[in-house]
């Protein structure tokens, strides 16, 4: 796969399609396997690792819908990118920073990405556009029988798929949704919505998973608990909570119409006449104008700019996009430069295509 | 998972603090996330820990002080205890068999449950398939009684009796 066909293109789980996808930006589901005869990552040397990568990539690329996949060797990959493909949530931070033989394959929509040799052996991960948790259950829970025909993977009676961290064993499943929350982070209720989730074992975390800032009132939401629950149970879970959160982002999005609409939209209107006219524009400030324009189109008070083009402003000013899209290494005061440059070009381009 | 900074809960409040220009990552449990918000006016001490996490709180169950448990090792990967407690990584799939009776308490802290009963890999025997089937309508039946559902009670506890008998599983056998 030529990383460099990507630069200017995103995933189809950044279209903006599906159930709420106003407030849902993207769902996502991710099995963690490990085979039964290789000790886990941490305990395999050089030797065992590239055994294991070599068997799975075998498996991973035999499959059925192997023709659409790209296999990477992240091993072998420069640091930058790497980094392209954490931006994209190909792959996780953790497995772009660690050492040793280790390879990912991608769909052709970046909608499907297995990583080998990350935490545990194997790590399946499906991402969609909106609220579709269900579709993604489909997809993974059908990689995951195909995959299940010709491997072994670690599995024990009482505690399930055994993994190389206790926190996921049973399972083996996150289930998690990308939510938008500018409403609730505006008017502080979001502490609240927190807390609640908390109370039903559920985390909340940042853009980049786990250990991540919460950009740009990004927030994902997903499963803390992974034993003792049926897939099923725990999917149910979010999902029935996943409604009441959009329903009060909602509210409070309407009330701050009703109340503020002369502030909200000057707010919305500054930030998104800095984004089209800045000079210097660092990666935090971008996240935070784009959320608001998000919020902006979403209540019909920008009307030249779609929420796709949003989400993948969203993926394209971060450092590792912008120094490939430039083609060049760039030091933070250049990049926050080049980062103005690029908003400054695809705005202009994309409020042309709306009009 | 990363555990919580202040205990060895899972941290489930991940938290990044911008200061004097200068990131701070933390990761905390929702009690500690409390007692954080009450006192966030005062500084904390600038997180060095996530390289080295807080060691896991373990219970001890035997006769066993915890120095001898940090010795004991798996004979299959060579993982001691000790080692498995500092990195929260286990070595090879056999220490959950290995270090069963210290991993089930702490199991029963992260999930509060400590018996699967989601999919099963297709080679999975099939009598293992009609325990799971068990454990999986006896929860059933819990759910079934706690919301008082007693026509479903009912219906489950016949098909638990009509299975368990298949399995030879009948608590009461007749005498001979």
């Amino acid at each position: 796969m030529d990383l460099d066909s990507l630069i200017p293109t995103s995933g189809s789980w950044l279209q903006g399609t599906g159930p709420d996808a106003d407030i849902v930006v993207s769902s996502r589901i991710r099995l963690a396997r490990n085979l039964a005869r290789f000790p886990f990552i941490s305990r395999a040397d050089d030797e065992l690792r590239q055994e294991i990568e070599t068997l799975l990539r075998e498996q991973v690329m035999g499959l059925p819908d192997a023709p659409s996949f790209h296999y990477l060797n992240v091993a072998d990959l420069e640091s930058i990118d790497r980094q392209f493909l954490v931006e994209r949530q190909l792959i996780s931070r953790e497995h772009a920073d660690s050492s040793g033989s280790r390879g990912v394959a991608i769909s052709d929509e970046e909608h499907v990405s297995l990583m080998i040799n990350e935490e545990d052996h194997l790590r399946i991960q499906v991402l969609q556009s909106g609220l579709s948790l269900d579709s993604c259950w489909d997809l993974i829970q059908q990689i995951d029988n195909q995959l299940d025909e010709t491997l072994t993977f670690a599995f024990n009676e009482r505690l399930g798929y055994l993994t190389a961290c206790p926190t996921n064993v049973g399972t083996g499943i996150r289930v998690s949704v990308m939510l938008h929350l500018p409403a609730l982070v505006l008017t502080k209720e979001i502490n609240k919505a927190f807390n609640a989730l908390h109370k039903i074992n559920l985390a909340v975390r940042g853009l980049y998973g786990e250990g991540s800032q919460a950009m740009g009132d990004f927030y994902q939401i997903s499963n803390q608990i992974t034993l003792g629950k049926s897939e099923q149970q725990l999917i149910d879970g979010l999902k029935d909570v996943i409604p009441n959160i959009i329903k009060y982002e909602r509210k409070v999005r309407d009330e701050l119409v009703r109340k503020n609409r002369r502030e909200l939209h000057d707010q919305i209107s500054r930030a998104y006449g800095i984004l089209q006219t800045a000079q210097t524009i660092s990666s935090e400030e971008t996240m935070q104008r784009l959320s608001s324009v998000r919020m902006g189109i979403n209540l019909e008070l920008i009307d030249d700019l779609g929420i796709p083009a949003v989400n993948e402003l969203l993926i394209h000013t971060q450092p590792a996009h912008l120094q490939k899209f430039y083609n060049s290494e760039l030091e933070v005061r250049e990049r926050n430069e080049a980062r103005a440059r690029f908003l400054r070009g695809r705005l202009a381009e994309r409020r042309g295509e709306q009009n | 998972m990363k555990k919580c900074r202040r205990c060895s809960k899972p941290a489930t409040l991940h938290i990044t603090e911008m200061r004097e220009g200068e990131v701070h990552e933390l990761h905390l449990c929702e009690t500690c996330y409390q007692e954080y918000l009450d006192y966030s006016e005062t500084p904390e001490e600038p997180p060095t820990t996530d390289s080295a996490p807080p060691e896991i709180a373990i219970e001890l169950t035997g006769d066993q002080t915890l120095e001898e448990l940090d010795q004991t090792a798996c004979p299959n990967c060579g993982i001691s205890f000790r080692e498995f407690r500092s990195q929260g990584r286990l070595g090879c799939p056999h220490d959950y068999t290995e270090f069963e009776n210290e991993l089930l308490p702490l199991l029963e802290n992260i999930h509060g449950e400590t018996q699967h009963c989601g999919k099963l890999p297709t080679r999975a025997a099939d009598s293992s398939r009609r325990q799971y089937e068990l454990i999986r309508l006896r929860k059933e039946l819990q759910l079934a009684v706690a919301a008082e559902d007693y026509e479903t009670a009912a219906q489950l506890r016949d098909t638990i009796v009509s299975l368990e008998s298949d399995l030879g599983l009948n608590d009461n056998p007749t005498p001979d």
